[in-house]
C-alpha cells in the first residue's frame, strides 16, 4: 500500500496528474458554483423560522467544512512529510494553509452576519465559536511558523508539528454542540439518524460545498506548482552564484 | 527497525498522548465549559447570586407579556421548571414562544431573573414554511425543542 502511495509523491508524476486534473477541476468550480448559487440563493425556498436569512447557510457551511477538511490534509500531509520525508507533502501542507484560512475567515465572517439577525448577537464565546476561531489562530500560526526559520526544511518540520498539535482542535469542533450547550445549533447534515434538513435545501447545500471542494483542489495544484517552480528557480540561482564563486581561493 | 518505521512509531505516541490528554482536560472542564444552565440546573444547583449567569431554554408558550413600554416578562422552561424572566431592551427577531431563547442577567432575590440580554437560538431543523405547515397538519410537529 506505501508503495502505491509512493508512486504520487513523485514529482514528476505529480505535474502529470496535476495537468490533467486541473482544467476539469477549474471547470467544474465555475459550474457547480453558478448552479448552487442559482438554486441556493434564488430557486430555493425560504425557510420556516428563519425566512430569508437562511441562505446565508449556502455560503456558510460549505466554509466551515472546507475550513476543517482542508486543515485534515493539512494534518495527513504534515504527518507523511514528518514520517517519510516527502517533498510532496510539505509543498501540499504549506500550499494549503492560506486556503484554509480564507475558508476559516469565511465562514466566521458569514456566521457572525448571520448570527446578528438570527441570534441577536454578532459573537459569542461559545463552544463552537471559539474553537472555529482558535483553527483560524492555527492556520496563522503554520503560515507563519513554516516561514519563521533561514532554514525552510526546519520550518516545514516545525509547521508540521503545529499542525499535527492542532488536529485536537477538529473532533472538538465537531461535537462541540453536542457535548456542551452552545448558543450555535446541533448539526443538521452530518449526523448519525440523517440530515434534518429539506431536500430543496439540502441540494444547493451540497453543490455548493462541491463547488468549494474544487475550488480547493483547483488552487492547491496553482500554488504547489507554483511552488516547485519557485524552488527549481532558487536552485539554479544558487547553482549560478557557487559557479561564479568557485574560483576564488579557498578561505 | 528502520527510521521511518521509528518515526511513525513517535509521531503515533505522541498522537495519542496529545488526544488522551485533550479528552482528560475537557472531562475535568466540563462543568465549567457550559454556555448557560437550564432552570432545572439553577434550582438544583443553587446558583442564585451576584454571578452574572446564562441561562437557556425554551419560551413558556402563553407566558410573554408585554406592559406596553419596553419591558417584557417571559418565562423560561426545559419543561420540567420554568424560571419567570423580565428583561427590558430590544428582543431578536426570532424571539417568539415556544423557540429556544438564551438570557444573561442576574438571579433577584425574589426568584426572578433580571435579563441584559435575550438572544435566541434556533434548533437544526431546516425546511420550507409548506412543509413546515403540512407537518404540523399530520401531527408529525416535534415541539421545538432546544437541547
Amino acid at each position: 500500500m506505501t508503495v502505491s502511495l509512493h508512486r504520487f509523491a513523485n514529482p514528476a508524476r505529480f505535474l502529470k496528474i496535476a495537468a490533467l486534473v486541473l482544467p476539469w477541476a477549474s471547470g467544474l468550480t465555475v459550474g457547480l458554483l453558478g448552479l448552487g448559487l442559482y438554486l441556493g440563493l434564488v430557486a430555493s425556498p425560504p425557510d420556516y423560522q428563519q425566512g430569508e436569512s437562511v441562505r446565508i447557510m449556502y455560503v456558510h457551511v460549505p466554509a466551515a467544512w472546507m475550513a476543517m477538511f482542508v486543515y485534515s490534509v493539512i494534518a495527513v500531509a504534515s504527518a507523511t512529510a514528518l514520517i517519510w520525508r516527502h517533498p510532496l507533502a510539505d509543498l501540499v501542507a504549506q500550499a494549503s494553509s492560506p486556503i484554509g484560512a480564507c475558508f476559516t475567515f469565511l465562514c466566521l465572517v458569514t456566521g457572525s452576519l448571520w448570527g446578528k439577525p438570527m441570534w441577536g448577537t454578532w459573537w459569542m464565546w461559545d463552544a463552537r465559536m471559539t474553537s472555529v476561531l482558535i483553527l483560524f489562530f492555527l492556520y496563522l500560526g503554520h503560515m507563519s511558523l513554516s516561514k519563521a526559520f533561514d532554514d525552510p526544511v526546519r520550518g516545514a518540520k516545525a509547521a508540521s508539528v503545529l499542525a499535527l498539535v492542532g488536529v485536537v482542535n477538529l473532533p472538538i469542533i465537531k461535537f462541540s454542540v453536542d457535548w456542551w450547550n452552545t448558543l450555535h445549533q446541533p448539526a443538521s447534515v452530518m449526523r448519525l439518524d440523517g440530515p434534518t434538513i429539506d431536500g430543496s435545501m439540502l441540494t444547493p447545500l451540497l453543490l455548493m460545498a462541491l463547488a468549494f471542494t474544487m475550488y480547493y483542489v483547483a488552487l492547491l495544484i496553482l500554488r504547489v506548482r507554483a511552488e516547485m517552480l519557485d524552488r527549481k528557480l532558487r536552485t539554479a540561482r544558487l547553482a549560478a552564484v557557487d559557479a561564479a564563486t568557485v574560483p576564488a581561493p579557498a578561505r | 527497525m528502520t527510521r521511518k518505521r521509528r518515526r511513525l512509531y513517535v509521531v503515533v505516541l505522541c498522537m495519542t498522548a496529545l488526544f488522551s490528554a485533550a479528552a482528560l482536560v475537557l472531562t475535568a472542564f466540563e462543568d465549567n465549559l457550559v454556555f448557560f444552565y437550564s432552570p432545572s440546573d439553577l434550582a438544583t444547583k443553587g446558583l442564585a447570586g451576584e454571578r452574572r449567569i446564562r441561562i437557556g431554554g425554551l419560551v413558556e408558550e402563553g407566558s410573554v407579556l408585554r406592559d406596553g413600554s419596553t419591558t417584557i416578562r417571559f418565562r423560561v422552561t426545559d419543561l420540567q421548571t420554568a424560571l419567570p424572566v423580565v428583561f427590558n431592551g430590544i428582543l431578536p427577531d426570532l424571539f417568539r414562544e415556544g423557540q429556544g431563547v438564551v438570557a444573561e442577567g442576574r438571579m433577584g432575590p425574589n426568584g426572578v431573573f433580571t435579563a441584559t440580554e435575550v438572544l435566541a437560538k434556533h434548533d437544526e431543523n431546516y425546511m420550507p414554511p409548506e412543509v413546515a405547515e403540512a407537518l404540523k397538519k399530520a401531527g408529525h410537529w416535534q415541539d421545538g425543542m432546544a437541547k
